[in-house]
């Protein structure tokens, strides 16, 4: 068969002058970032396991934008100026987020070029003071636990208190090769808790270490955490 | 004139035919399809209707999900290069979800055109209603086990096109009466089934019954249990039971579960083929395909036959691999954590022997003696080393121990070398494995036994098996009637625990029944059948066995039957050969218990697992629907 390449070159030349037109919208270009604090101090959580959700009203169906609080409390999304709605779900994170009838209570967020906010929390309790540092094959902690939410409806006890130590700075229960779990009635001082845990042989060996202080509240499934502390071996 | 004559017939022909009304003319009949009153007309067109929905019911775990679905978390290893199960560190809201409505409406539309039905017997029709109902109530169980309460409905919804979708918008029932629909339909129709203990595959009054037992048993044990939980809940009751409806539902459980046991439903009883070896006993009872209607045992299954277009590739997926009879077998690989749980005969729980007291390895000269004394249902459930698998010995060994304490080993399969100080070719490392991220090898050191056909052909992709999925059965009421009487605090609960034990090879009956012995004997009696994750979750157990830390040797065989010992990996026992020529112990085995290296994840069962996701389309769709707690 004879190929006429008189239309190919044709069909070619054809789509391209079709296809020439833009056709791809702007992509979101204002940043929200933020911190949730506690009186100005970030909230410290564990990795990937407290979810937050943005929701914007007016274009039909409406779902969730989601997104994780980092293991150092921030925030973060790009977004289209708007109006949106910024919710965490009852029962995540380490704190009391406002509900009423059952249902979180959203903040309004209104988006006009890129924004920084930090959002107020009302946390169980907060690791006040937590020093952690190296003593020969071991790690130490000690640290303050202050219970914030007092009352008695919503206050709750301490179930455990934790250390834990990894090769990465994910630090946590679920990523850790070393940690000491110590039990909440073993806790007779709250005001000065002190954790010891061994730091184990490390293959392939580096020469250093994060160490992290977790705070396990009775009934609460996510854990409170301090600052996550690089120590050099 | 002969012309004339043609010519007048013709027309005349031409006339008549012209003569039809156009409507009539139009309106044709379609070959291929039935219109519903026709495929209503007769029994054994129904049937092929009821059997279509019978094949759609939903299982979690079922041979027509693949050996994926048998991978219960801490249960077994996936023989695979890796997989997500045992890397990741819990699940996704969404996980186990199931919103089939789809589903749903066809078997409303199945009761609603069979009620309507006007040439079938009334004796057929009075059948095929019940069946409806009965997987119409399968499937609410099914569902609500998953996601807790959601929207009952009982009759097809059609959308009149009129702009405004609210009426078909409901919202979610409470879970209790979720349970409670289930249960009632269930009564209200085991009369209009038949009593056939030799159907299996079609409802019968037992499988009706057996039903009750269960979910009256879910349930109870969500109400009592639930109290310990009180975040799994929310304030309309779509999810969380009332503790004080527990014990309503614990004594439905338990009457529906008598029903079975004192006969009223037809005879059945505990397989019994086998009475003087119990393994091979317990082994035939899931693969003894030459008479399936005469298992006493079977109450409900999902039927299969070779050759028919309905076999199913589970052996061919877990044959062991040395000897298979396909390049591929060996997936599931159970778990230390699982064979340890096995009780030795003296009722007790141990570890596996594989160290003294000093922590010296103990040497064996058959590996099979690591294993003995135990619960016959051990060998009928799982593949050891040392054992026949697939009607030839398997050979798992890892290599070879020297006693400068190095070991030698190979990179694959029944790997051929040479021993230190030796010219002479040896294998190295058991055909069957076990070696880290091989697939096909036992990476546990185990292969799974229960459900793997022992038939010729069945481990060939040409040919399949016809191993049925057994969706209840005898051992399962019985064990249900312990846990309801249990919790009754009735001294009978006992009585029932002890013949599923008697089965499985224990001479000393127990004395006295505890929470822990329930939980356990569902463990192993019922591994791989389905129920581990459910059971977990209604017991309120997943969030504190997968807490998502990560295990170490010594927390694995401490407290083995304790039913809140964490259980978040899978861990491998691998057999070595011992080579020290001029010791005793040349030729001997030793064990070692090993974390897999694709084991890299711990599961984590948040407390929003316990309840499925309802995803942002539904509850965008529906705005009447609440969302799930803990998400």
């Amino acid at each position: 068969m004879k190929v006429k390449y008189h239309f190919i070159v044709l069909l070619v030349l054809g789509s391209i002058a079709l296809s020439c037109k833009k056709d791809n919208y702007a992509p979101p270009s204002s940043a929200l970032t933020g911190r949730l604090v506690y009186k100005g101090e970030p909230i410290q959580v564990e990795y990937d396991r407290v979810p937050f959700e943005l929701y914007q009203y007016g274009f039909g169906k409406v779902g969730p934008i989601n997104g994780t609080i980092t293991p150092e409390g921030t925030f973060s999304h790009m977004l289209f100026d708007g109006e949106y709605k910024f919710v965490i779900r009852p029962g995540q994170g380490p704190f009391l987020w406002p509900q009423s009838g059952g249902k979180a209570d959203s903040i309004s967020i209104i988006m006009a070029g890129s924004k920084s906010m930090d959002i107020e929390v009302n946390p169980y309790y907060m690791i006040r003071t937590p020093q952690v540092a190296k003593s020969g094959t071991n790690v130490t902690a000690t640290f303050k636990a202050e219970k914030i939410i007092t009352d008695a409806v919503n206050g709750k006890s301490i179930e455990r208190a934790s250390l834990y130590v990894n090769k990465t700075q994910f630090v946590s229960g679920t990523d850790n090769i070393g940690k000491t779990d110590l039990a909440g009635t073993a806790i007779t001082d709250p005001n000065s808790i002190s954790l010891t845990t061994a730091i184990p042989t490390i293959t392939p060996t580096q020469n250093y270490i994060f160490a992290r202080i977790g705070l396990k509240i009775t009934g609460v499934e996510d854990m409170i955490f301090s600052p996550v502390v690089k120590l050099n071996l | 004139m002969k012309k004339i004559l043609t010519l007048v017939t013709f027309s005349l022909l031409l006339g008549m035919a012209g003569c039809k009304k156009d409507s009539e003319f139009l309106n044709v009949q379609p070959f291929a399809i039935l219109t519903s009153e026709q495929s209503f007309s007769d029994a054994n067109q129904a049937v092929s209707i009821v059997a279509d929905l019978y094949n759609r019911v939903a299982d979690m775990t079922a041979f027509k999900n693949s050996w994926e679905s048998f991978i219960d978390p801490g249960e077994a290893v996936p023989s695979t290069f890796g997989h997500v199960t045992v890397q990741r560190n819990g699940w996704g809201f969404g996980e186990w979800g199931n919103w089939d409505y789809g589903y749903l409406r066809e078997i409303n539309l199945f009761i609603e055109r069979a009620t309507a039905a006007t040439t079938l017997a009334e004796a057929d029709k009075k059948r095929f209603v019940a069946e409806g109902r009965f997987l119409r109530a399968a499937h609410y169980f099914e569902i609500v086990k998953r996601m807790g309460g959601v929207p009952i409905i009982t009759k097809s919804l059609l959308y009149d096109y009129s702009g405004d979708a609210s009426s078909l918008q409901n919202p979610r029932a409470k879970e209790s009466e979720v349970y409670d629909f289930v249960i009632k339909e269930l009564d209200e129709i085991k009369g209009d089934l038949p009593i056939a203990p030799r159907t299996k595959d079609r409802a019968t009054r037992a499988t009706a019954l057996a039903m009750i037992s269960r979910a009256a048993l879910y349930a109870g044990s969500i109400a009592k249990y639930g109290a310990t939980t009180p975040t799994v809940a929310l304030p309309g009751g779509e999810v969380g039971i009332p503790a004080s409806m527990a014990n309503s539902y614990y004594q439905k459980s338990l009457d529906a579960a008598k029903a079975i046991i004192n006969g009223s439903a037809g005879s059945y009883s505990l397989y019994n083929k086998f009475p003087t070896n119990a393994s091979q006993n317990f082994t035939s009872l899931f693969v003894d395909n030459a008479d399936k209607p005469g298992n006493p045992e079977t109450i409900w299954i999902e039927d299969y036959k070779i050759r028919s277009g309905k076999q199913h590739g589970f052996t061919i997926q877990n044959q062991p691999i040395f000897g298979a009879e396909e390049v591929e077998g060996g997936r599931v690989n159970p778990s230390l954590n699982l064979v340890q749980s096995f009780e030795l005969l003296d009722n007790t729980f141990a570890p596996l022997p594989i160290k003294d007291a000093s922590g010296n390895p103990i040497y064996y000269n058959d590996p099979m003696d690591l294993f003995a004394n135990r619960d016959a249902r051990l060998h009928g459930t799982v593949v050891v080393p040392g054992s026949i698998g697939k009607n030839r010995p398997v050979d798992i060994f890892a290599g070879y121990q020297l006693a400068n304490g190095t070991v030698v080993s190979g990179p694959s399969l029944g790997f051929i070398g040479k021993l230190p100080g030796s010219t002479a070719d040896v294998k190295l490392v058991g055909s069957d494995g076990p070696l880290n991220a091989i697939e096909y090898s036992a990476q546990s050191g185990f292969y799974i036994r229960k459900f793997v056909d022992p038939a010729v052909g069945s481990g060939s992709r040409g040919t399949g098996s016809e191993v049925p999925w057994i969706r209840y059965r005898y051992a399962e009421v019985l064990l249900n009637a312990a846990e309801a009487a249990f919790e009754l605090n009735l001294p009978e609960a006992v009585g029932y625990l002890n013949q599923v034990r008697k089965r499985a090879g224990f001479n000393t009956p127990l004395t006295t029944v505890t929470f822990d012995r329930i939980v356990n004997e569902r463990r192993v009696e019922l591994a791989f059948e389905g129920h581990l994750i459910f059971d977990k979750k209604r017991w309120r157990l997943a969030h504190i066995v997968w807490d998502g830390s990560q295990m170490t040797e010594t927390e694995l065989t401490a407290n083995i039957g304790d039913p809140r010992k964490r259980n978040t990996q899978p861990f491998a026992l691998w057999p070595y050969k011992v080579h020290d020529p001029g010791s005793p112990n040349h030729g001997k085995w030793i064990f070692k218990i090993v974390k897999n290296s694709i084991v890299t994840g711990a599961s984590r069962f948040q407390l929003g697992n316990y309840y499925s996701e309802i995803n942002t389309t539904i509850l965008a769709n529906n705005p009447k629907i609440v969302r799930q707690p803990n998400q």
